[in-house]
């Protein structure tokens, strides 16, 4: 899908890029990482032609891009980036349909999709489109940076270190989301980011360079198994050697920021909420905070199709396995692993519901445990 | 006093309509001719920013000239009369304007214009589209400025015969008559007041609203 | 070609500068009196602000006849007309430049048992000089144009030559005020905006250091 023949690009007599050949496969997610000024983002820039190589050849299926007017050649391919750049002075549907107006799409056809794909995110549109970027949170701004990208169904997506300024909760939310799309749809994403964290859990490869040329082109596993060199171990340890203190009480493992409604919520309120939050199952706890089971979303639907509802109490919740904040750490590893769970619901010993332990919590942890350091606070 | 004054304004009434006309006339003339050369010039100054940040310098320095000089330099080669009163204003009213052009189109941030041009946007969607919504708040606040110096500098206008209010003034100063001097000096004040009100209210109008919340944080 | 006598030219100089320094150092006074009052009255500084401003838009023949209904033909009208255009730039100016201050720097200096008197002489109003100046740099540049105008209701400056050469339809005559005004405020530009420079340049390196 991309494919650098020999590019190397300098900056008066400042080298930035040096012979780099990289072959990026239809579908496939592909993770540009690397200190900064190794030229992870020049790399990507040149993809859309924002900056032209000195020497070289970028093919974007198979098409010469110097061929190609530079102003129809970023048309189709999506462009996401750190400041996200949606316009101040246009409203959510101006934003998106950008592209689309570009490219003298019909009102009623953008209008449709400016709809579907905000939908898709689980952004009700009679409640966003008409909004202006300034009164939405940074990871609502991103999300619609996102669909932006995407209003014309480009291909490849090129995304430069998307997620860096959010905070950590949100964007793991949002890269959730963005590998889900990239599955959905199965298109091709070229992704700046320094995180390894990141890199690790987004990529089928991993593409890590310095000053300009690639060190080692891998899928994660392969990079953290089989790291090549120093340089490499280095860059994968680094961050996780920060810190060091001890994973072993499940509390400093959990994600905090968990989402529950009450028994007596209203039913129509919940639903909305949860297309905000954008969650597949509500947490339900009686007027205490006490825990009383999950709804996932199927059922909700199942049975909003059968009768009227008016709270949520009034649906029976399933019982889930818990463990208590203060349970060992290995504890959750070891009941999310045999009972094949998505995720463990944390409670005191009020079991007033506190927090949540995915699966991404543990493979946090768990490199904490192999490299001798949970955080990611990068 | 008072009595003094309504009896002259009632008796000059009709030169106070002729010269409030010939006031706005000149001013509006003068602003619509300056935004029209500094507009252009100020966008197209961005381009080339290091060229901008000179030719800016070069007409602050010319903005001190005062305005009395500016009229006598222009004299011999345009004459007495109010072509001379525009010309000079003109002149005067390019560059806050353009200043103003400048600074609120190379203030629109790098982020949306890097996000425009790679979503395939050319250089003119980008100016339209993006930097000339974000930065016309700032624009129109250079021709407020533009408009009450513009206002102001007419009233001189009046030693070059250029007419406007700075006629009656002048009079009454000559003739040391009070009510004169306040027929032409609050008419002025009036007009530069109330424009710079309705000009200001005009900046306010055109900020996109998805920028006043974040103008006013 | 003698358009007028050297020592007519130097005594217009010297007049034109005198008029104008009085009347911006009156407003400097009172200004960074009144700029330092509202920032401790955070809620009528826009309204006063916004009075001021009202001064600044009155047209400056308008201003100067006016005043001469109270002052009378002569200098003092233009003194106190520059008075009035000055306020705005001094008082805004050193407002925003007291405002601008650091906040830890008040932290410390009272952290050291400074007094409120002593903050404010030590730390904000040595940070808002630089912006200060500009305001002042602002208003004596209007000032020359203003004392040049004053001609018109019996100032003495500059202005008389350039009047005087219309009149006369005389270019000679007229640049002989022209070309000292433009150079004085030519320099006064150059040399504030140097000392603004230097002090800001000052200023962030202490900061930084």
């Amino acid at each position: 899908m991309v494919v650098f023949d020999n590019i190397s690009k300098s900056f008066g007599n400042n080298v930035v890029i040096q012979n780099l050949n990289l072959n990026i496969k239809r579908g496939q997610f592909a993770v540009l990482i690397g200190p900064s000024g190794c030229g992870k983002t020049t790399s990507l820039r040149m993809i859309n032609r924002l900056i032209e190589p000195t020497e070289g050849t970028i093919l974007v299926d198979e098409q010469d891009v110097s061929k190609v007017n530079p102003v129809d050649l970023r048309r189709r391919i999506g462009y996401v980036i750190q400041q996200i750049g949606l316009f101040p002075n246009m409203t959510i549907e101006q934003n998106i349909e950008v592209v689309p107006k570009l490219l003298g799409w019909p009102k009623e056809k953008r209008r449709e999709r400016v709809r579907e794909l905000l939908e898709m995110v689980g952004m009700n549109p009679l409640q966003y489109c008409n909004r202006y970027p300034s009164e939405l949170s940074g990871g609502q701004q991103q999300r619609v940076g996102v669909l932006r990208a995407l209003a014309v169904s480009p291909p490849l997506l090129l995304m430069d270190e998307p997620f860096g300024a959010l905070d950590p909760i949100t964007r793991e939310t949002l890269q959730d989301e963005i590998k889900k799309l990239q599955t959905d749809l199965g298109i091709t994403i070229v992704f700046v980011t320094h995180d390894i964290d990141e890199a690790v859990k987004l990529a089928d490869i991993i593409i890590l360079m310095k000053d300009g040329k690639v060190i080692q082109a891998a899928p994660p596993e392969e990079l953290l198994s089989n790291p090549a060199g120093d340089f490499v171990r280095e860059f994968i340890g680094k961050k996780r050697l920060r810190a060091n203190y001890d994973v072993d009480l499940v509390r400093e493992i959990m994600n905090a920021k968990v989402f529950t409604v009450t028994k007596s919520k209203g039913f129509a309120e919940s639903i909305s909420l949860m297309r905000q939050r954008n969650v597949d199952s509500l947490i339900v706890t009686d007027d205490d905070g006490k825990f009383e089971g999950v709804i996932p979303v199927e059922k909700l639907r199942e049975i909003a199709g059968k009768k009227v509802i008016n709270t949520i109490g009034e649906i029976q919740p399933e019982k889930i396995t818990t463990i208590n904040l203060n349970a060992q750490a290995r504890e959750a590893f070891d009941t999310i692993l045999q009972e094949k769970l998505p995720y463990l619901i944390v409670v005191d010993s009020k079991n007033k519901v506190r927090g949540l332990v995915t699966k991404t919590s543990l493979v946090k942890a768990l490199a904490g445990a192999v490299w001798g350091d949970n955080a990611d606070d990068e | 006093m008072m009595n003094d004054f309504l009896a002259t304004l009632h008796s000059n009434w009709d030169r106070l309509v002729g010269a409030f006309g010939a006031h706005v006339q000149i001013a509006l003339t003068a602003v619509a001719f300056g935004a029209m050369i500094a507009v252009p010039l100020g966008i197209a100054l961005t381009r080339y920013p290091k060229i901008g940040q000179k030719v800016i310098a070069v007409l602050s320095i010319l903005q001190t000239i005062p305005s009395m000089v500016m009229f006598g330099i222009l004299l011999p080669f345009t004459g007495i009369g109010r072509p001379t009163a525009i010309i000079a204003l003109t002149l005067y009213s390019i560059l806050p304007i353009l200043r103003n052009t400048y600074t609120g189109i190379s203030d629109v941030s790098d982020s949306y214009i890097d996000a425009g041009k790679g979503m395939g946007m050319n250089g003119r969607q980008i100016l339209f589209r993006v930097e000339l919504p974000i930065a016309l708040p700032v624009i129109v606040t250079g021709i407020r400025i533009s408009s009450v110096y513009i206002i102001s500098w007419a009233t001189v206008a009046t030693i070059v015969g250029g007419g406007g209010l700075g006629d009656i003034i002048f009079i009454g100063v000559a003739r040391h008559n009070h009510a004169m001097i306040l027929m032409g000096a609050i008419p002025a004040s009036l007009l530069a007041i109330t424009t710079s009100f309705i000009v200001g209210r005009i900046a306010k109008a055109v900020t996109p609203r998805g920028l006043r919340r974040e103008r006013a944080r | 070609m003698l358009i007028a006598d050297w020592s007519e030219i130097i005594e217009r100089i010297l007049v034109h500068f005198q008029i104008s320094v009085t009347g911006v150092a009156l407003a400097t006074v009172v200004g960074m009196i009144i700029g330092i009052t509202l920032t401790r009255f955070p809620k009528i500084a826009t309204p006063a602000l916004s009075v001021i401003e009202v001064f600044q838009t009155i047209p400056s023949l308008a201003m100067l006849s006016i005043l001469l209904i109270f002052l009378g033909l002569g200098n003092n009208t233009a003194i106190m007309a520059i008075f009035f255009y000055s306020l705005l730039p001094i008082v805004r100016n050193t407002h925003a430049g007291i405002l601008s201050v650091d906040p830890a720097l008040l932290d410390a200096g009272k952290g050291m048992g400074m007094n409120s008197f002593q903050v404010l002489f030590k730390v904000e109003i040595p940070n808002a000089i630089p912006v200060i100046l500009s305001g002042l740099r602002i208003s004596l540049i209007t000032a020359y144009g203003i004392v040049t105008i004053s001609v018109l209701v019996g100032g003495g400056g500059l202005g008389r030559f350039v009047i005087r050469g219309i009149q006369m339809q005389n270019m000679g005559v007229m640049l002989t005020g022209a070309i000292p005004i433009a150079a004085m405020a030519l320099l006064t530009d150059l040399l504030l905006n140097y000392l603004e420079k230097r002090m800001t340049r000052h200023n962030r390196s202490s900061r930084t250091a």
